[in-house]
């Protein structure tokens, strides 16, 4: 199961939307094995697509120091699917670079935003539920 | 010289589950093969087999990603902190 912050929730839907027509990416931050995410890093999109994304490395690289001051650790990475399902592509697979990770999900595909969440190990996917807590 | 490896989750049961290594090398490339003889099971994950620096991940010095300096042949000296961390991306296609 995925946990997140209601602020986490809303600055990742928010930022994907920012991001249109792009997609959009970001880090989350939180305590190992915790399954909850506390911190949102929205980050650049080097790839400027709105079929594929790269974490900008220069903002991956801060997220992962600020993470680790407030001791966490990032344990997940979000992107938008424009024009999609909020659903694993084989590139997002085959990219996956840690099982360890969520792979959050949001499609912007039709109406209001639709989040998932999925575990990706040894090519395998596997969604979990999402939920939003206040705090 | 030897300098100090911060290592991403997804290579530290490589090396016996720590987050930060020491490896030898006055290049990124050396330092990457000492890291590499100290723990095998890295191999192929940071260098590839044509000696390029493997496009998954991202090596930085300091503050600076590697790609953006000579790569493999960036210099290191004593003081600086080497990070590695997996190349994020993907895509709906």
């Amino acid at each position: 199961m995925l946990r997140l912050t209601e602020p986490v929730y809303l600055r990742i839907v928010g930022h994907c939307l920012d991001g249109l027509p792009d997609e959009a990416c970001g880090l989350l931050g939180g305590g190992p094995g915790t399954g909850k995410v506390t911190v949102c890093y929205p980050t650049r999109n080097v790839a400027a697509s709105a079929r594929v994304y790269t974490v900008d490395p220069k903002d991956h690289l801060k997220a992962d120091r600020d993470a680790e001051g407030r001791g966490l650790e990032i344990v997940g990475v979000f992107h938008s699917h424009t024009h999609t399902e909020a659903y694993p592509s084989p590139t997002d697979v085959a990219q996956a670079p840690d099982p360890s990770w969520h792979y959050v999900l949001v499609s912007l595909k039709a109406g209001p935003p639709v989040l998932r969440s999925y575990r990706i190990l040894d090519g395998k996917i596997s969604e979990e539920p999402v939920v939003v807590e206040a705090r | 010289m030897t300098v100090e490896v911060r290592l991403p989750t997804v290579l530290r049961p490589h090396a016996g589950g720590t987050s930060s290594a020491r490896a030898e090398g006055a290049t990124i490339g050396e330092v990457l093969q000492d890291l590499v003889r100290q723990y095998p099971g890295m191999a192929g994950q940071l260098i590839t087999d044509g000696g390029q620096l493997h496009r998954f991940v991202n090596v930085y010095v300091n503050d600076d990603d590697v790609r953006y300096l000579e790569q493999l042949d960036t210099k290191v000296s004593e003081e600086d902190v080497v990070s590695i961390l997996p190349a994020v991306a993907g895509g709906g296609q």
